[in-house]
């Protein structure tokens, strides 16, 4: 059985780990258009901040491809998959057979149109490890840098750049920080805190014009910058499918097996769109825990193994000058609600189970929670009023807490 | 492989798994330096309520949520046991989001912390198990 794998992130490190679970011996081939080996994209930020190096941001150890019997083809792209003829063509015009195939190409920056952003000298985006290598060079203590985006990856970006430059401003359209993951309440608090590091925000604005240091907002404000970081979102990279004829919608389709529509084609991450069973419906949840776990049952599956990829919810932890956030599910249903100092804490409910829930400051045991909504746990069947204030495993019947700490 | 179960109705609530694993976890010889005036950060945390206690730590799960959803790769499972590489870990808290018993948690030097049967720290066995008084705690195959 020969393997071809797409991509060297998560999704793709699973997929060998899957394949390896089960075949010890088929021959696995990955390209990868970066030439790094396998790294952890989340940590970029982390890299400029100086928290972690080159060399600790490795996702896997050294030895990972030859430990794995892997032959890694880096810095090469996939240009095109013949499903017909079961290849795939790299751009230097090598061809490559494969059996089963895994489709890990990610997702790749928005850049919107915007009007006089090519008259901007020093602008990034904030994605792989060559982007952060780029910003790094450019950025000193004398430079005023602005972030177009208040999501993730342009918060992210900015704690990773903070003690590094003169000045941060963050623009955004919403009138929120962190709007995908946050309601106004904990927008607003982490919001705060972010602010003690010097940072400051432009809500429920966007950029009108650029000139080359400057960029002229919808409301008429101006803010002065040398260096511009464009994080407004990301996109799947659908196109090696879509021209191919496979399930599109807004990422690649997949089934719970993690194969696409087309024969002996699987696909993993960022690039995808799957099945939310907290809110049951199809979304893009680009995150890496869920491409890792992707990635793993596409390989098991492809090696002839048995793996469903059925309890993905969109879940994330995140923290900003060491203030935590931790949210998954859907927020919709009833709503639970605990304020304390610097801790806030919301829980959905709906038809009886645990949907959603953001906790912000204090994130103790919070996997408890997590582990409700994916295992969806009728909540008539542990204490509800017990666990809403603390997660904690006394609100189990003793015969689930023996099942989870005795085996019995 | 020999986990750690719990004996949940021998349990006394005496928390001393708590000291003991703070104390094999702090790399002091005596236990009295290691833990007097401390606020202990233990791996194994007693549940406490209405006369029902039992201790929680990582159970070394056969399908590890944590080690599957790390973002650095610091925590890995090698012959059945998870451990964290604290010089990778950056403290996203991912664990913690992802362990369905809450036995991830942080740690003191910023980064997390979790059981990882005191196979790494000088006690080889786990302390909490041998210093429980009442088999509350037991250290086998099952």
């Amino acid at each position: 059985m020969k393997y071809v794998i797409i991509g060297n992130s998560a999704g793709a490190i699973g997929c060998v780990e899957g394949i390896r679970s089960v075949d010890t011996e088929g021959e696995i081939v990955l390209i990868s258009n970066e030439e790094y080996h396998t790294y952890s994209r989340p940590l970029i930020s982390y890299l400029i901040y100086g928290k972690t190096d080159e060399q600790r941001m490795k996702y896997r150890p050294d030895s990972f491809y030859d430990d794995n019997k892997v032959n890694a083809i880096l810095g090469k792209e996939v240009v095109k998959i013949d499903k017909d003829k079961k290849a795939v063509a790299l751009n230097d015009g090598e061809e490559i057979s494969y059996d089963k195939l895994l489709v890990a190409t990610g997702s790749a920056p928005f850049v919107p149109p915007m009007q006089g952003l090519d008259k901007v000298d020093h602008k990034f985006t904030f994605m792989t490890l060559n982007d952060a290598k780029a910003l790094e060079a450019e950025i000193s203590k004398d430079k005023k840098v602005l972030i177009v985006g208040a999501g993730l990856i342009g918060l992210k970006c900015a704690e990773g750049i903070c003690s590094k430059v003169k000045k941060i401003t963050v623009v955004d359209l919403s009138d929120r920080i962190l709007p995908s993951i946050l309601d106004e309440e904990g927008s607003k608090l982490v919001q705060a805190h972010i602010e003690k590091s010097d940072v400051e925000f432009i809500l429920g604005d966007s950029v009108a014009e650029f000139s080359s240091k400057k960029a002229t907002l919808k409301s008429g404000k101006s803010v002065d910058f040398d260096i511009v970081v464009i994080a407004v979102g990301v996109r799947p990279n659908v196109s090696l499918i879509k021209e191919i004829g496979g399930n599109v919608n807004r990422g690649i389709l997949t089934d719970e097996k993690c194969k696409t529509s087309l024969d002996d084609i699987y696909s993993a991450g960022d690039c995808t769109e799957s099945y939310d069973i907290s809110c049951c419906e199809n979304k893009v949840m680009a995150l890496l825990p869920n491409a890792y776990m992707q990635g793993e049952c596409a390989g098991i599956n492809m090696a002839g193994g048995e793996k469903l990829y059925d309890k993905a919810i969109p879940m994330n932890a995140i923290g900003f000058f060491g203030y935590h956030v931790i949210t998954a599910g859907t927020y919709c249903g009833e709503v639970y609600v605990e304020k304390e100092d610097e801790s806030y804490k919301k829980l959905f409910t709906k038809d009886g189970y645990l949907v959603g829930y953001m906790m912000i400051g204090n994130v103790a045991r919070a996997g408890i929670y997590t582990s409700l909504i994916k295992e969806k746990t009728p909540l008539d069947l542990i204490d509800f009023d017990m666990i809403k204030s603390k997660p904690q495993l006394m609100a189990f019947s003793k015969t689930d807490r023996a099942k989870k700490l005795s085996k019995s | 492989m020999k986990r750690v179960y719990v004996n949940e109705k021998w349990c006394l609530g005496c928390h001393l798994c708590e000291y003991n694993c703070a104390f094999a976890n702090s790399g002091k010889t005596d236990m009295v330096k290691a833990l007097k005036n401390v606020t202990i950060n233990p791996r194994i945390q007693v549940e406490e309520k209405d006369g029902v206690c039992f201790a929680v730590q990582c159970r070394h799960c056969e399908e590890p949520l944590c080690v599957k959803g790390c973002i650095t790769g610091a925590l890995t499972i090698k012959d059945g046991v998870i451990t964290i590489d604290k010089s990778r870990c950056v403290g996203c808290y991912t664990c913690i989001l992802s362990c369905p018993f809450g036995a991830v948690m942080p740690s003191d030097e910023g980064v997390i912390q979790k059981c990882e049967l005191c196979l790494k720290n000088a006690n080889g066995q786990p302390a909490c198990v041998q210093g429980c008084p009442n088999n509350a705690i037991v250290y086998e195959e099952r």
